[in-house]
């Protein structure tokens, strides 16, 4: 088949500006074949080169004494966690994919953050998820569209995770119109190695061999990279071809030879193929080690006959490593390639002229310099539109209603309803080492091999981001280590998922900048560096942009088992103690949603300091052993809280906030920043209290742990009260009966 | 003693396993690659959960025509301990080692939770340090663990005693609501008619540390080894 001839629409096609085509013929001093084209077009799209994001991202703190590989580096960050034991670990989206088709989108979207972190030379011990979807209820086409995204999503990870042997142990599950047409899927892997077991992917070694192994290349996925970066239009179903099909069983045969691959000495560089495939992992691979790679097409495993040089390079497909394999040591890979019945072929060289170069057979298809396509690509500084912060809520305009009544609404809100149909989906116990289960405020791991207890969350309250990108992004980081303080656990690193709209318009650039801006400042302010992530941009539908949604997920470490802490209430007659104020702020709270249907006010105000002195309080105590449960106030404030820390334990709550000069839903529902409830054996109370003021952080005695089945509420005058068992079935059955359509 | 897991590919309970039996002392479990050919001294065999293969086709089906079934079959036959956890439980019926088969869940989905199970007989060497009728909390996690025979086999499978464990409630009462997948009888694990081979969708490698909350797993596995140290000594 003929290639086509450069035509300006070919080259518009491939999504390269003029001024950027202008760039490939100064690079190359001649037009470019038609691979060329592609090979730039993809390695030039956002989402390889993130050419409208990398500027911003360099505001990043990426730094500390417990990084052992940076944010940018490699495929993922590594942070030493002691002993000579590291974690390397990142989050990834696959939105795009995941809006044409659910399943497979959702699939390839684990399998590719697993094969991240393996070719970091780490064994990935387990899995988080953050997900967001278009509104769940009713009989609309838009609704009934967004339950089958949701439950093909959902079963797209199940599949993946489980066959692999991962556990999915944590995560979030937001609906909010803003996804409708654009659903979230951000993957985020964690794996844990040896210092010394650090893998690179540079082709390094002038003459080495380069070797493929895994699946062999099909049609699918065909400049998938591409595709992600551009709006999803009615048109979008017609890219469905740019979708990748899943093989976790063969990623797991991959990741086990890939394992016992790295443990010999036989291995120069490795890199997986994702994004942009043998494109990508060939000219990052030759930029890295300051060499040139040369491959020849048609040694590449196939699994279609007839495919051209431009499929081949462009494709997707999964569960595909390129190996640097050291001279002489060939047979050894060969042997375990063959044991774990993978295909693999020898497909070029590493060389010397930089140059990242493609043979079909004796024609040369692409001859460019690798560092040209992985490095220099063009970057740009887009306009950020003027930002006028959101008025405070006028809580005049909201018309108090019945707690009673709201506090069943707000627990049947989808995004605070219990998200058990989902995690019942997934193993999240595989591996044994899950100590704390999916539905308190952080999963706890136990990793046996290294003797270490980690924690992680994934957090953002994306309502607040789309109100002020900038003080959203700050809470996203605060309630991530709010969360894991929690639990127990000290923060060690970040790694965030940037998801907007098209970086074009200035709306949406603003709050870039300004995510990226707030998260920077959140993990100085807690001391943890970013280690990776990932940017998606275009995040668009035909109704619109999606709420900005920087979406951060925290790991901690805990130092003794005996200070993992759940959110469940232990005991009658403990007594609960409210770290922090009540609070007032009611702007951009699901109650204001959820009962009111209104997104607006301006988010609550985060006190960086307070904050951490919370945590560091908390903390404190935990290690004393004085505290026998521990659940921030996110969504649906206090009221929400207490009603999950009964929930499962058989036991009500007595509480009485005394007279606070307000109204009773403000009281209740409102989500001020830096609240921790916590209840403690009534022995230990006057310790913990004294503790805390001596810490210098607010705190008030709020009631007790009761053997009476309800949680009763006063405030002021008034008392509020519901059976527990009412509210709990309210959480939990509100989106298993949503699903059965 | 020695006991082999037997790793196939897409096994990934294989570790897990090992880990949980090596937590007893005196116990040396070591991973057997499925390509072998030879259990030759090792006095017990267990097949971990996982997805063999991908569980592509039925689950179990590529699985039972690994090299290394020779050597469990002839084991088995020789009245060796064999376990299989799960997937391993599927592998066995579709080896023929245990009667009946596991179909997709009722619910046609996966289900990963913790359950209780109901103890149904002591009289195995699986089961003999636990109490008839006794309560154990033990997760499963799986999508086809739907236990289904032939009228006929199911009423031998409950005239020999060999079914062992029975989903349940708290409370020990067999009930529809207890039943995660609609297994037949609510099913949760059978022994073969010579009493050695046993197979159960539940995971009691996962609840054999305090940490992991729970550790109702371990008298399954201390039945196992007391059985085969007893003749020993």
């Amino acid at each position: 088949m003929a290639n086509p001839a450069i035509t300006p629409e070919l080259i518009a096609k491939h999504g390269l500006s003029p001024e950027e085509y202008e760039k490939v013929l100064s690079i190359l001093g001649r037009q470019p074949s038609f691979e060329e084209l592609g090979v730039f077009s993809v390695m030039w799209s956002e989402h390889c080169s993130y050419k409208n994001s990398r500027p911003e991202l360099r505001k990043f703190p990426t730094t500390g004494p417990s990084v052992l590989v940076k944010a940018g580096e490699e495929n993922a960050g590594v942070i030493d966690i002691g002993d000579g034991w590291a974690v390397a670990f990142k989050i990834e989206s696959h939105n795009h994919p995941s809006a044409v088709e659910p399943f497979q989108g959702a699939a390839t979207g684990v399998g590719g953050i697993i094969r991240d972190i393996f070719t970091m030379g780490a064994r990935p011990v387990f899995l988080m998820d953050s997900l967001r979807f278009g509104s769940i209820e009713g009989d609309s086409d838009q609704a009934k569209t967004n339950r089958r995204l949701f439950a093909g999503v959902v079963a797209g990870i199940a599949h993946y995770g489980n066959c692999i042997g991962l556990p999915t142990i944590a995560g979030e599950v937001y609906f909010d119109e803003s996804y409708s047409g654009n659903p979230l899927v951000n993957a985020f892997c964690l794996g844990i190695l040896r210092h010394e077991q650090i893998a690179r992917g540079a082709a390094e070694g002038i003459g080495n061999p380069v070797f493929y192994v895994g699946a062999e290349t099909g049609r699918d996925g065909l400049a998938g990279a591409a595709f992600a970066s551009r709006e999803l239009t009615e048109e979008s179903k017609a890219d469905r071809p740019a979708v990748q099909v899943g093989d976790p069983f063969r990623e797991k045969l991959l990741l086990e030879a890939c394992l016992e691959l790295l443990a010999t000495d036989c291995v120069a560089g490795i890199q997986d193929m994702g994004a942009a495939g043998l494109t990508c992992s060939t000219c990052e691979t030759a930029s890295r080690g300051g060499t040139g790679v040369e491959i020849d097409i048609q040694l590449v495993p196939q699994r279609a006959k007839g495919q051209t040089p431009y499929e081949v390079l462009l494709s997707e497909s999964q569960e595909r490593m390129l190996v640097i394999v050291k001279k002489g040591r060939e047979e050894t890979v060969k042997q375990i390639f063959e044991k774990w019945d993978l295909p693999y072929a020898e497909i070029g060289v590493v060389t010397d002229d930089g140059q990242m170069r493609v043979r079909n057979g004796d024609e040369i298809v692409v001859d460019v310099p690798a560092r040209a396509l992985a490095d220099d690509g063009p970057l740009y500084s887009r306009e950020a539109a003027p930002f006028t912060p959101p008025a405070p809520l006028d809580l005049a305009s909201v018309p108090p209603v019945d707690p009673l009544k709201a506090l069943p609404t707000l627990l049947a809100h989808p995004s605070i309803a219990s998200k058990r149909w989902v995690w019942r989906q997934y193993d999240h116990m595989v591996r044994t080492g899950t100590a704390v289960l999916p539905g308190s405020d952080a999963a706890v791991f136990v990793v046996r091999e290294a003797n270490k207890i980690l924690a992680a969350s994934t957090d953002c309250n994306a309502i607040y981001c789309k109100l002020d990108p900038s003080v959203g992004s700050r809470i996203a980081v605060a309630e991530c280590a709010r969360n894991l303080a929690c639990s127990g656990a000290v923060p060690i690193g970040v790694t965030d998922n940037l998801n907007f709209g098209n970086p074009h318009k200035p709306e949406n650039f603003y709050q870039l900048r300004a995510a990226v801006e707030g998260i920077s400042e959140g993990c100085r302010a807690f001391n943890v560096p970013v280690t990776g992530g990932n940017v998606s941009l275009y995040n668009e539908s035909p109704a619109g942009a999606i709420d900005p949604t920087p979406t951060i997920s925290m790991v901690g470490r805990i130092d003794d088992a005996a200070h993992i802490t759940t959110q469940a209430f232990k005991g009658q007659g403990d007594q609960i103690i409210l770290i922090g104020d009540i609070g007032s702020e009611l702007g951009g709270s699901h109650y204001l949603l959820a009962i009111h249907g209104r997104k607006e006010g301006a988010p609550p105000v985060l006190d960086f300091e307070k904050e951490i002195a919370i945590h560091n309080a908390l903390l404190g105590i935990i290690r004393k052993g004085l505290v026998r449960s521990a659940h921030d106030c996110s969504e649906g404030g206090l009221a929400v809280a207490l009603a999950e820390s009964c929930f499962g334990t058989g036991f009500g709550a007595s509480i009485d906030l005394g007279e606070t000069g307000q109204r009773a839903d403000v009281d209740l529902f409102n989500e001020s920043q830096g609240r921790i409830v916590i209840s403690v054996s009534s022995t230990d109370r006057s310790q913990v209290e004294s503790e805390l003021t001596s810490s210098g952080v607010p705190h008030r005695f709020i009631g007790t742990v009761t053997a009476v089945p309800d949680l009763s509420i006063t405030t002021g005058p008034s008392v509020y009260i519901w059976p527990v068992s009412n509210l709990n079935e309210i959480f939990e059955n509100t989106i298993p009966s949503l699903m059965e359509y | 003693m020695r006991v082999a897991v037997i790793q196939f590919p897409g096994s990934n309970c294989d570790t897990d396993c090992q880990a949980a039996l090596a937590s007893f002392p005196g116990v040396s479990a070591e991973i057997v690659w499925h390509k072998e050919t030879s259990l030759a001294g090792y006095d017990a065999i267990v097949l971990p959960g996982g997805f063999s293969y991908g569980d592509y086709l039925r689950c179990g089906s590529i699985a039972r025509f690994s090299p290394i079934m020779g050597a469990v079959r002839t084991a088995a036959d020789a009245g060796v301990l064999v376990l299989g956890i799960c997937n391993g439980f599927q592998i066995l019926c579709e080896a023929g080692l245990l009667p009946g088969t596991l179909m997709r869940n009722n619910g046609l989905l996966f289900r990963c939770e913790s359950l209780h199970l109901r103890v149904e007989n002591t009289d195995a060497p699986f089961t003999s340090a636990l109490r008839k009728g006794q309560v154990l909390e033990i997760p499963i996690a799986h999508g086809e663990g739907n236990y289904f025979a032939e009228p006929e086999i199911l009423k031998q499978l409950e005239a020999n005693g060999q079914v062992l464990l029975r989903y349940c409630d708290a409370s020990g009462n067999v009930t529809t609501e207890a039943n995660p997948n609609g297994s037949l009888g609510n099913i949760a694990g059978i022994c073969s008619h010579g009493r050695n081979v046993f197979g159960l969708m539940p995971h009691p490698e996962r609840v054999c540390d305090p940490i992991l909350g729970g550790t109702d797993g371990r008298g399954l596995f201390q039945s196992m080894i007391e059985a085969v140290e007893k003749p020993k000594s």
